[in-house]
């Protein structure tokens, strides 16, 4: 046990004494949220628009005072002919057109159908898209409040998932889990990986060897002060999102907190299975870096929806770690749902656990060759 | 400037915050001298010979190397020296022939003149059959034969060799000296740094540094002669032991 | 009592079809309380056999044991009984003088004050440094730590990998003075070093190259056992001088060796004239003209 302590205190000192390291370890999800959560957030605010109102009625009236009253789009231009439309885009005065038909609301009340034409600027496909969506959704909130019997707009509305959990629209409720597991599994996976490889580099880890000192404790007190430094990380981006993001945690704090430790095990044990593989920081560096923090970014679903992709691809994002947690930390966060629902997801991290710890130990070599 | 002096030094100081790593030395190196710079660890060689090499400025004194002033024409030194230290010389995970052309290259020498000279070496090293093995195969002794080969390719004014001959056999050791010898006969400079003391006793003049100054400096014989002692190393022992300096 | 008994050890690296052997029938002991040198260029195995011998690596054939013990069977018990200090400098940088040392206290199982009489010597040395940082220590005095965390656990056996290569002369004196303090306590050393004069230092060396080990002796029956009377000549043009002496008969070899060249003669009833200004003396063999007469005749 005192050797077990002494060799914490001494991963202490060189996490401690490394300030720049240190610096970027606890900096790093600060800076992550505050990039992924405002600056390459995809949404688009006060964009400004035009109205084609061809019906001019109570119902058209309204539905162009709930669109302006939304927070992505204002400065409404009043067209009055097609042609108008062609002419606004050119000018670069609007990104969006909405076009509604003459008898809008005779259409809504006698044949239960209204078509509105939404034309947007796709010469920025990503800035177009995000606005027809936005539209789309307003109208369909608007004809759900409106007329919520059985009638129904024709107009076909994206059902996106963010919709139904985020009224709001927000982009960042989609960065925070995904930047939890980046953080995590680059300060886990990497880190200790490099930690280890450094003392095959220095020469130390052969002293170690011949030490009288188990093996499994030379991996397990490595791994402990990633795991202290990832809780430090977990608070910090949770605190984040919730004072400076404003994306509140639904579910029970607790358990989130908990998977994310389950999380931060498995990229450490990761970690560890790369440093038992590698002689050189820089192998260590290029496999954590290849081999998990792209599949990470890749297959988790934070930046590319992973339903969207290829059978194939689907069938690997399922040996990605980090897939797993962000639907957890999606589930648990966003949707506020309790552990029955993430059980088959923590029974899989818990299995990822064990085999890659096991395999971790089992390579750590007691010899040097 | 002195045209038949390589190098000279005159009072030259380097300083680290308040710490004078090289403290006012002065000297002169003839062409074609083989010129032996001993020390303790941390007496302050490694720092004199990166100034001299135009790696480092120096905080004062004056220095000119094949002719140029160390302040002002320091890239027109590292054109004209050659340099080979024990920890780096080779690139390991290239073959002799490609370690030659890089070396060659970068100093810009014609192609066809490195095929000739590659050929030459090789042959004079007795390396004709390695010049595709790579580097990392070589036995160490060869290794630091060749890098000295490279060293000297672009035929330099001088040579700065860094304990060339740390851990090499004690047959290769001499060839190696040999090589020297070679060089020096052709005119080349040989700056040397070297913990066998055995090994001063080849140089031409050895000056010795203590404590950043330069304690001692004549050719071997006279040396003994002065501090009254059987061989170099009685030399050596006698200045390095009035070192006072810890750092590194 | 052998404290450490190697057996015909064979090591090799490398693919089947480009073999290095690093060791090849390797044997020899060490007896208790012993200072044994292994002497040898970089690149003879050296290093390879001290990993064996601490149970860092395994040999493709061959027996080894320290204490008694087996170093592949009992590996365990060997490693809490040695000291080793790797040819590398393997400190904790990041570390002071002091933290290191406490470090590898209470890995090998005890603290610094249990065993501080055996290193009090040595530590008291760069006991003024104590809060510096192992990377702002000079060469010399990053070995004097070394070696105080090698011997922290009171080892019976300390195995020190080249520990004096890079270090000044001045340096490697005081570290031999340490090693002498050490055997009177009692310790058995078995140190590896490129430098021939240190074998002087050794009670036995192995002289090893090319994975080989020449010879077995003490440093004054390596000596006897030249077998060859030695002339040392000196003139003030040292260079033609020795393209002379090389094509006279009778010399088997000559080389230069500190001030002098050495002329190693082919028998006692040589007779060579040499001109006037040459300074002629007979000399007793040191133990490089031992190790390049084995390694000539090793090649041959």
């Amino acid at each position: 046990m005192k050797q077990f302590r002494s060799f914490i205190r001494k991963e202490f000192y060189h996490i401690l004494r490394d300030r720049r390291t240190l610096f970027i370890l606890l900096g790093m999800p600060v800076i992550q949220i505050i990039i992924f959560g405002f600056a390459l957030t995809n949404e688009v605010t006060n964009s400004k628009y035009a109205v084609l109102d061809n019906a001019k009625d109570i119902v058209s009236q309204k539905l162009i005072q709930r669109i302006e009253a939304s927070q992505y789009f204002e400065g409404a231009t009043r067209l009055y002919s097609y042609d108008d439309i062609a002419k606004a885009f050119r000018k670069g005065a609007i990104k969006i057109a909405i076009v509604i038909p003459p008898h809008f609301a005779e259409d809504l009340g006698q044949l239960h159908t209204a078509q509105v034409q939404l034309v947007a600027d796709a010469s920025d496909p990503n800035v177009a898209n995000t606005l027809v969506n936005y539209a789309s959704a307003i109208i369909n909130d608007f004809q759900q409040n409106e007329f919520n019997k059985d009638q129904q707009l024709p107009y076909r509305i994206l059902a996106e998932q963010r919709m139904l959990y985020n009224p709001q629209l927000k982009g960042a409720y989609n960065f925070v889990p995904g930047v939890m597991a980046m953080v995590l599994l680059l300060v886990c996976t990497m880190m200790t990986a490099i930690t280890i490889v450094k003392e095959k580099e220095t020469g130390t880890m052969e002293i170690m060897l011949v030490s009288p000192l188990q093996p499994l404790l030379i991996v397990v007190a490595k791994a402990v002060p990633y795991l202290l430094l990832s809780i430090i990380n977990i608070i910090s981006i949770l605190l984040l999102s919730v004072y400076v993001l404003e994306v509140p945690v639904q579910g029970n704090l607790f358990l989130l907190i908990g998977e994310s430790i389950l999380f931060t095990l498995v990229s450490l044990s990761l970690g560890l299975l790369i440093s038992a593989g590698s002689n050189s920081q820089q192998t260590a560096m290029f496999i954590s870096l290849i081999g998990m923090f792209l599949p990470t970014v890749m297959f988790s679903g934070f930046m590319f929806p992973v339903e969207n992709m290829p059978k194939p691809m689907q069938v690997i994002s399922n040996i990605v770690p980090a897939k797993w947690y962000y639907t957890v930390v999606k589930s648990v966060m966003i949707k506020g749902v309790g552990f029955k629902a993430i059980w088959k997801e923590t029974l899989v991290l818990t299995a990822m656990l064990f085999f890659f710890l096991g395999m971790a130990i089992r390579n750590f070599k007691i010899r040097l060759a | 400037m002195q045209p038949d002096y390589a190098i000279t030094a005159k009072d030259l100081t380097k300083r680290f915050g308040d710490f004078t790593a090289v403290d006012k030395i002065s000297f002169e190196v003839s062409r074609g001298e083989i010129f032996g710079f001993l020390g303790a660890n941390g007496a302050g060689k490694t720092t004199a010979m990166r100034m001299l090499c135009g790696l480092s400025l120096p905080s004062a004194g004056t220095a000119t190397v094949a002719g140029f002033d160390v302040y002002r024409d320091n890239e027109r030194i590292k054109k004209r020296i050659g340099y080979m230290s024990q920890k780096f010389s080779l690139y390991e995970d290239l073959t002799v022939k490609e370690n030659i052309r890089f070396y060659g290259g970068i100093y810009g020498r014609s192609d066809l003149f490195i095929k000739e000279q590659t050929g030459y070496l090789l042959q004079h090293l007795r390396l004709e059959k390695e010049g595709n093995t790579l580097v990392r195969a070589l036995p160490l002794g060869w290794k630091q034969k060749l890098a000295f080969s490279v060293a000297i390719f672009h035929e330099p004014d001088i040579v700065f060799l860094d304990e060339p001959t740390g851990g090499v056999d004690p047959v290769t050791r001499r060839e190696f000296w040999n090589m020297i010898y070679e060089a020096s006969a052709k005119g080349i400079t040989v700056f040397v740094t070297t913990h066998y003391l055995d090994e001063a006793e080849y140089c031409n003049r050895v000056s010795i540094m203590v404590d950043g100054k330069i304690e001692a400096l004549d050719s071997p014989s006279a040396l003994k002669q002065q501090f009254s002692a059987a061989s170099m190393d009685g030399v050596f022992l006698q200045l390095a032991r009035k070192a006072k300096r810890t750092e590194g | 009592m052998e404290k450490i008994q190697v057996n015909g050890i064979v090591k090799t690296y490398g693919s089947k079809q480009k073999k290095l052997t690093a060791l090849d029938h390797v044997s020899f002991t060490v007896k208790e309380g012993e200072l044994f040198g292994l002497i040898g260029p970089d690149g003879a195995g050296k290093t390879s056999l001290f990993r064996i011998l601490t149970t860092l690596l395994l040999a493709d054939s061959g027996t080894a044991t320290v204490n008694g013990m087996d170093v592949v069977k009992e590996y365990k018990a060997i490693r809490k009984q040695v000291g080793y200090m790797p040819g590398r400098f393997s400190l904790y940088p990041d570390l002071t003088v002091k933290e290191n040392l406490a470090f590898f206290a209470t890995i090998f199982q005890t603290d610094v004050n249990e065993n501080y009489s055996l290193i009090k010597d040595i530590y008291e040395q760069i006991a003024p440094f104590e809060n510096r940082r192992a990377d702002k220590l000079s060469g010399g005095m990053k070995q004097k730590l070394a070696l105080s965390c090698a011997l922290i656990h009171k080892p019976t056996v300390l195995f020190l990998d080249e520990p004096t290569t890079g270090v000044d002369a001045v340096s490697r004196k005081e570290f031999w003075e340490m090693l002498k303090g050490l055997k009177q306590q009692g310790i058995t050393i078995l140190v590896s070093t490129p430098y021939m004069d240190e074998a002087a230092l050794c009670d036995r060396v192995a002289l090893i190259q090319d994975g080989h080990i020449m010879q077995v002796n003490t440093p004054a029956d390596v000596i006897n056992g030249f077998g060859k009377k030695i002339l040392a000549v000196k003139s003030s043009d040292m260079l033609s001088l020795l393209q002379l002496v090389k094509q006279m008969p009778g010399v088997l070899d000559a080389y230069p060796f500190g001030e002098y060249h050495h002329l190693v003669l082919a028998d006692e009833q040589v007779k060579l004239d040499f001109p006037g200004e040459v300074t002629v003396k007979e000399t007793a063999p040191d133990i490089e003209d031992c190790f390049m007469l084995l390694m000539k005749n090793h090649a041959a």
